[in-house]
């Protein structure tokens, strides 16, 4: 029986009705809000003054270069030999428009690099795990602590884990010397006056970024990329085993041979997932080091909150999250692509 | 085995060193030799300063910051969850026309970052005047395109025998969602509920931005307050810092089961 157009009337506008409180704040906080977006980086625009149409100034401004010799306006017209004066007067440095940018993508990337780290932690600890040794749940729950935590409260903590003072990491730092000497302190405890030995983390230029790593590390070591591992290791039949086992296989043959290629999709998805992750990285560096010192943790979306936010300039803004947004959509791209090629079918 | 014990005390010994603080004096803190356990600097006698914790509740208004963390956190994750069961329904099972191309829509904003939507969400919240209020705080966290997607893909998996049988029995597409998709749907609706709760609870760069005054602040953007005004007292943001944390890890011990469980499902994770 082929539904009469009343019936079909009606299932349209009940599916309506359901849609109806979903769809208007979807259009209003997402669809709109994102057209609105591209538009807006097209404008010079601070939320007070009208907007001003720019085109894509915004664009040139943040990924161009230009020669910091060279005239202004070497674009529009061909450089006069006679009013120029001769290009060799001094060399020519390719200069971009926006140093801050490339720097802060620089930082981004950089503090990406405790990623390898984080999975090769999680992955250990995800095979530790798998084995069904006692009290598996408070352990698992004890490395996942960190992310469910309000990152602005584990940021507090930390800043003060690394005070190169009175912290607890340099207090430790500076008692490994004592432990050759006086083996009557306990870990805690040393002689020395505070005449810490380590570095100043947050303060020193060359240590903020690897200060930030290392938390990145601790914070992720046991969170979504171990329980990620856990199950894709949970969900390869134990057969493969046994039969390489009966075939001599040693146990690092058998993590070579099964267990690595078999992760393959596991890894590639969380290294996507953790680099998308690094591009946002905001909470941590606003709380424990305003972006500093000198911009040395200053992110690509805390560049883009300070230019919205604290310069008002909100079509610049913009033109950095779209940027943002063709790095993403670039890396879930290829991670879709890798994804079917790489889909095992175990039987 | 040690291994994993080593671990797992360099992952805790941050969580001590919080903990120890708080309950130390200020001078303590600034003791010679430093101490894990709190001790009093002079008679080196084990001095414990609970008062620290009730010191947060009368120097920063957290009593504050933790009501107005429940409204929007409770008002979030009500919201989703119930504007997302309702349009994921009408994804899974009702036909009406342009049904898959809004789908395609949805899912496309879901890659969109964050950054992208926030400044011109901005631009709306202060042209409606709903700066520092709670609209600002709730109506935008209320509608993704991803809980509707989690949930849609759930209700595919629900077989339609059981929808049928109820229609047949006279029930409305309502009372279907209600009576037949929503008690079905429990493992889903949890998950969605834990993370939209977790996530509106731990947000800090969209609150930090539409809101101005200490009434309206939630716990991060509270602590990240006090951080700048109590600077150098740090035993009252260490405790603090615990008071924040501290709730936090009762819920997820609590409902540890469906956390793990729903971020492989989901895909989704902080870190």
């Amino acid at each position: 029986m082929k539904p009469s157009t009343a019936r079909k009337l009606k299932e349209a506008l009940t599916g309506y009705g359901f849609l109806s409180f979903n769809i208007v704040g979807f259009m209003a906080f997402t669809a709109i809000p994102v057209v609105f977006s591209l538009a807006l980086s097209l404008y010079k625009y601070d939320n007070i003054t009208p907007a001003k149409y720019v085109g894509l100034d915004n664009y040139k401004k943040l990924l161009g270069f230009h020669y910091e010799s060279a005239t202004e306006d070497e674009d529009a017209a061909p450089v006069d030999a006679a009013t120029a004066g001769p290009a060799s007067t001094g060399p020519q440095h390719l200069v971009a428009n926006d140093p801050n940018f490339w720097h802060y993508l620089g930082n981004t990337l950089f503090m990406m690099l405790g990623l390898p780290l984080t999975m090769v932690g999680a992955l250990i600890l995800a095979m530790a795990l798998n084995r069904g040794i006692h009290g598996r749940l408070v352990f698992r729950a004890i490395y996942y602590l960190p992310s469910i935590s309000p990152i602005v409260a584990l940021a507090l903590v930390w800043v003060w884990v690394l005070n190169p003072t009175y912290g607890s990491l340099n207090g430790v730092l500076s008692s490994v010397p004592n432990w050759f000497i006086d083996q009557s302190n306990g870990v805690f405890g040393t002689n020395l006056t505070h005449v810490t030995w380590g570095p100043n983390w947050l303060g020193d230029l060359n240590w903020a970024k690897p200060a930030m790593i290392m938390i990145a590390i601790w914070g992720g070591i046991g969170g979504f990329t171990m329980l990620l591992y856990l199950a894709a290791l949970q969900g390869i039949p134990g057969v493969y085993y046994e039969a390489a086992s009966i075939d001599g296989a040693s146990r690092w043959q058998q993590f070579r041979n099964i267990t690595w290629p078999l992760l393959g999709p596991v890894n590639f998805f969380v290294i996507v997932m953790g680099v998308i992750a690094g591009f946002h990285a905001f909470d941590m560096q606003y709380v424990m080091t305003q972006g500093g010192p000198a911009g040395a943790t200053t992110t690509i979306a805390y560049y883009i909150f300070n230019n919205a936010f604290s310069f008002s300039k909100m079509g610049y803004a913009s033109a950095i999250a779209w940027v943002l947004f063709a790095i993403i959509f670039t890396l879930t791209l290829l991670q879709w692509r890798y994804r079917k090629k790489y889909t095992f079918q175990y039987d | 085995m040690a291994l994993l014990l080593a671990g797992a005390f360099t992952m805790i010994v941050p969580f001590l060193w919080a903990i120890s603080t708080s309950l130390k004096t200020e001078d303590a803190i600034y003791a010679n030799p430093t101490d894990l356990v709190p001790r009093d600097p002079k008679t080196r006698q084990i001095s414990i300063h609970w008062e620290n914790y009730l010191k947060v509740w009368e120097k920063i208004p957290l009593r504050s910051y933790y009501m107005v963390s429940i409204i929007a956190a409770v008002a979030v994750t009500i919201g989703r969850v119930a504007t997302s069961s309702l349009a994921a329904y009408a994804f899974a099972r009702l036909e009406f026309p342009g049904r898959d191309k809004l789908f395609l829509l949805y899912l496309a904003t879901m890659m969109i970052p964050a950054e992208v939507t926030m400044i011109p969400i901005f631009v709306l919240i202060s042209k409606m005047h709903w700066m520092n209020t709670y609209y600002a705080l709730i109506l935008p966290g209320v509608f993704t395109a991803f809980g509707t997607f989690m949930l849609r893909q759930f209700f595919m998996t629900i077989p339609r025998g059981l929808e049928d049988a109820a229609r047949v029995d006279g029930c409305s597409r309502l009372g279907i969602w209600w009576r037949v998709i929503i008690p079905l749907s429990v493992p889903a609706l949890v998950t969605l509920t834990i993370f939209t709760f977790l996530g509106s609870w731990n947000d800090f760069m969209w609150p930090l931005i539409v809101t101005h005054t200490k009434d309206m602040f939630p716990i991060p953007v509270g602590l990240a307050q006090m951080q700048s005004d109590y600077q150098r007292e740090l035993t009252l943001l260490m405790a603090a810092s615990v008071q924040v944390l501290v709730p936090v890890f009762i819920l997820f011990f609590a409902c540890q089961k469906r956390v793990t469980e729903g971020i492989v499902m989901s895909g989704f994770g902080k870190f």
